[in-house]
């Protein structure tokens, strides 16, 4: 897997046995999931994971409402999640699912201890207008050089 | 970039007058007028959509004679991608963090 201009990609490698690493990505998110990047209005009470295809990703609020924004479209453990991206431009829940990206995790296992994580989060110009203009801004003849180099510095390793 | 930035640039693309004025941008660097020329909008329309882009990073503009020409900001649109690339970095930093201090099944 390589970053393309609708892609972002990145791995880390954890000192975990593979089926732990799987576990505490998908059901144990709400342990490392940043808490500055919850949409739901209210106070979040916990992250709920649902283990399968077509199972949900949610924020429970601590009164009991939900915030739906993700769906997981490949459960394959221990080695492989795929999960859309329901959140829109305008940083809101996008119901339009043709306007939905996508973040395929795989593990790999690097040794009785030791799991190497990839991640790629693509299709992000099915986010709509926004992204496609800033991908003809960058891909035109007489655009942004500038810009073109410092993204192939960002993601070229 | 902060968070925050790029939070109002992602709102300020939510807009569609906005999106269109921001296409009609990044195919060539163009003035106020003749925005207002081939949008339904008018030309203090643009002027305060152009203001909002302008603040939201995503957007510069020039002095040409009387003229006002605005062209993309490369720096804020780098921001974007970067910032998408950051949260994972940052996610799978934490998640690395969490999965160890886990205490081992069985």
């Amino acid at each position: 897997m390589q970053a393309t201009d609708t892609s972002v990609w990145t791995t880390v490698q954890v000192d975990v046995p593979i089926e732990q690493a799987f576990k505490v990505f998908t059901e144990g998110m709400g342990t490392w999931w940043n808490a500055d990047h919850h949409i739901i209005e209210v106070p979040l009470k916990e992250m709920i994971f649902e283990p399968h295809v077509g199972g949900r990703i949610y924020d429970l609020g601590v009164d009991g409402s939900t915030c739906v924004w993700a769906r997981v479209l490949a459960y394959e453990p221990s080695t492989r999640l795929v999960f859309s991206w329901d959140i829109g431009l305008d940083w809101k829940i996008e119901t339009d699912l043709s306007k939905t990206s996508e973040v395929e995790v795989r593990f790999f296992e690097d040794g009785p201890a030791s799991t190497r994580v990839e991640l790629e989060h693509r299709n992000l110009d099915r986010h709509g207008d926004g992204w496609e203009s800033m991908r003809a801004g960058v891909g035109s003849a007489n655009g942004w050089p500038a810009l073109a180099t410092s993204f192939g510095g960002a993601f070229a390793a | 970039m902060t968070n925050q930035s790029v939070i109002d640039a992602l709102a300020a693309l939510a807009d569609p007058t906005r999106r269109q004025i921001f296409e009609h941008i990044a195919d060539r660097p163009r003035a106020v007028g003749e925005l207002a020329g081939v949008l339904p909008v008018s030309r203090p329309a643009v002027s305060q959509h152009l203001k909002v882009l302008k603040e939201a990073g995503l957007v510069l503009d020039r002095a040409d004679g009387t003229r006002r020409i605005y062209q993309l900001d490369p720096g804020g649109l780098a921001a974007l991608r970067d910032y998408l690339d950051g949260f994972w970095n940052r996610s799978l930093a934490a998640f690395k963090q969490a999965a160890e201090q886990t205490p081992k099944e069985k």
